[in-house]
């Protein structure tokens, strides 16, 4: 197939033979290019100008400056920790399970059991989601009155409440989790089992793969997506709109009631916003190409 | 070895509870609306409902308008650039990364203002034009995973090879593209359609911020309002999002397209 393909493109292809067709060339990847400026870089670029603007339309810092008030930056800050929180515990969770079932011995169907599982469970997101937590773990949900009836344990007794912080970084677990399983296990395929076997030869302890081979080859994949899930849920609206309303400070929903109602009082100032939303996730996001790029030329 | 075995079952067991547990636990809460006994009455209340059936319907509508456009704008496009602009792929690929970097709702945030009512094109003055901004909003959404899905299949067949025998029996670019790149490209293609029906059939922040009654903006009304219907909701939600990826494993079989999936979007 290789080969053939190299016959191929050493022979003068037909397709070459006109090279007057310079401008029709270009032509079959404009429509893709207008679609492009018109859903993705003019509207974009509209509000990246308009962060930098005031009313007036001249030039101005004051719309960044402002970002820095204290409802503001709070909203940012619960959005990061929110997603911190459940970027790395879904980083966490995610990478034993993707190690049990790659390196843990166990049954063969296993895997590919919780790889469809993991396809599913990480496009089940959003308000659906949102609805399965309440009645899981909202106050009259499943685990919340059988905890209560079996072991008389109130888990809102103890300060736990699902509409809050920790409530919305455990469910957004359910995305970031599967996400982290299906990204990292093909890293997991790429440790060699010889490495393994050299390093108990040379008398390495568990301990001692893990530190000095197995991980130095696995932490660009393993920061990397981790830095994906910050992201992922640093983006998302759906889910925490579905639990708990408007009623959590979090830059996805002060941006949704930005657009919806001005709640700032200044239109450039919700430009602004959503210009701090991009730098963050786009920030992670180039980090996350760039070290999954650096896995893979460590793994070779 | 043995207690690596042990730890490795810990895992998978404390993972299959925590994703297990709320299903059983919404399935269980959709079936106590009657009181007293289990019962199917809220999937019967949902399902009749006059609004559920609108807004699933419109969403679907929706789904496959956004599938057709996705596919044409994208199986084109990858063709060409693995055809005879290479040295674009870089530029395009970036391109259909950005929905997975800008969130959605800010991408929705520019749309109002650039297409908004006093604006050179303002399609959101009238229902239909915004229908279909919000088509070409779930295009974008969906561009990641279509172009991926589409690119991955065209590296699998040898597309020179393919267009030079049409092009030598006389074929022109539409029968090329429609009748000998299409077929080839099918279960790539369809792969791409499914996952972009799990995305668009109950996306929120687009359908809602652009006021169209989809199924997203359906599903947080009645989760404000009601009880027991939501969770039955999220079973139905569940379900439908299964059988699209168990589609996506069955014509997907063999090309890997797909195994990373997912940042960014419903949620």
């Amino acid at each position: 197939m290789a080969q053939q393909s190299q016959v191929a493109a050493g022979m003068p292809p037909i397709a070459r033979l006109r090279p007057s067709q310079g401008f029709l060339v270009w032509l079959g990847v404009a429509p893709f290019f207008v679609f492009a400026l018109m859903f993705l870089i003019l509207p974009t670029g509209y509000l990246l100008v308009g962060a930098f603007q005031d009313p007036n339309g001249n030039f101005t810092l004051a719309n960044l400056g402002d970002l820095f008030q204290p409802s503001i930056l709070s909203a940012y800050w619960v959005s990061i920790e929110v997603s911190a929180a459940s970027a790395i515990g879904g980083a966490l969770v995610g990478f034993f399970l993707a190690y049990a079932a790659v390196l843990g011995g166990l049954p063969g169907w296993i895997r590919p059991t919780l790889m469809t599982f993991s396809g599913v469970a990480s496009n089940f997101a959003g308000i659906p989601l949102a609805f399965a937590f309440l009645a899981t773990l909202g106050r009259v949900g499943l685990v919340t009155t059988l905890l209560i009836k079996f072991f008389d344990f109130n888990i809102y007794s103890t300060g736990f409440n699902l509409l809050s912080f920790w409530g919305l970084a455990l469910t957004y677990l359910y995305f970031q989790i599967p996400l982290m399983v299906l990204i990292l296990t093909p890293a997991l395929d790429g440790l060699k089992r010889e490495w393994r076997e050299a390093s108990a030869i040379l008398g390495a302890s568990t301990w001692q793969y893990w530190r000095y081979v197995a991980l130095p080859v696995l932490w660009p994949s393993i920061l990397g997506t981790t830095l994906l899930l910050f992201a992922n849920a640093f983006g998302a609206i759906a889910t925490a709109y579905g639990l708990t309303g408007s009623s959590l400070n979090i830059v996805t929903i002060l941006l949704y009631a930005q657009i919806r109602g001005d709640v700032l009082h200044n239109e450039n100032l919700g430009y602004a916003l959503a210009l701090g939303m991009i730098l963050i996730t786009g920030l992670s996001n180039a980090a996350y190409i760039w070290l999954s790029g650096r896995a893979r030329r460590g793994l070779g | 070895m043995k207690q690596s075995k042990i730890g490795a079952w810990i895992a998978l067991v404390v993972g299959a509870l925590y994703f297990v547990v709320p299903l059983i636990g919404t399935f269980e809460f959709s079936l106590r609306m009657r009181r007293g006994a289990y019962s199917f009455d809220a999937y019967r209340v949902v399902l009749t409902d006059p609004r559920f059936q609108a807004t699933f319907g419109y969403s679907t509508v929706l789904a496959f308008a956004t599938i057709v456009v996705g596919v044409v704008l994208v199986v084109p496009t990858a063709y060409w650039i693995q055809l005879r602009l290479p040295r674009l792929r870089p530029i395009v690929e970036f391109i259909t990364l950005l929905p997975l970097v800008i969130p959605a709702i800010v991408l929705v945030f520019g749309y109002l203002r650039i297409y908004g009512s006093s604006s050179l094109l303002p399609m959101t003055s009238n229902e239909r034009a915004t229908d279909v901004l919000l088509m070409f909003s779930y295009v974008t959404l969906a561009l990641p995973y279509m172009y991926r899905a589409v690119d991955t299949g065209l590296r699998s067949i040898d597309v020179r090879t393919l267009t030079e025998a049409a092009e030598s029996l006389g074929a022109g670019w539409a029968t090329i593209l429609f009748k000998v790149i299409f077929p080839n490209v099918r279960v790539a293609v369809l792969s791409g359609a499914f996952l972009t029906f799990a995305i668009v059939i109950g996306e929120f922040t687009m359908a809602s911020l652009l006021d169209r009654p989809a199924f997203g903006p359906y599903l947080q009304l009645i989760g404000a309002n009601r009880a027991y219907e939501p969770s039955a909701l999220a079973i139905i939600a569940f379900i439908v999002t299964w059988a699209c990826m168990g589609l996506l494993q069955v014509f997907g079989r063999g090309t890997k397209a797909l195994a990373a999936p997912a940042p960014g979007r419903v949620k």
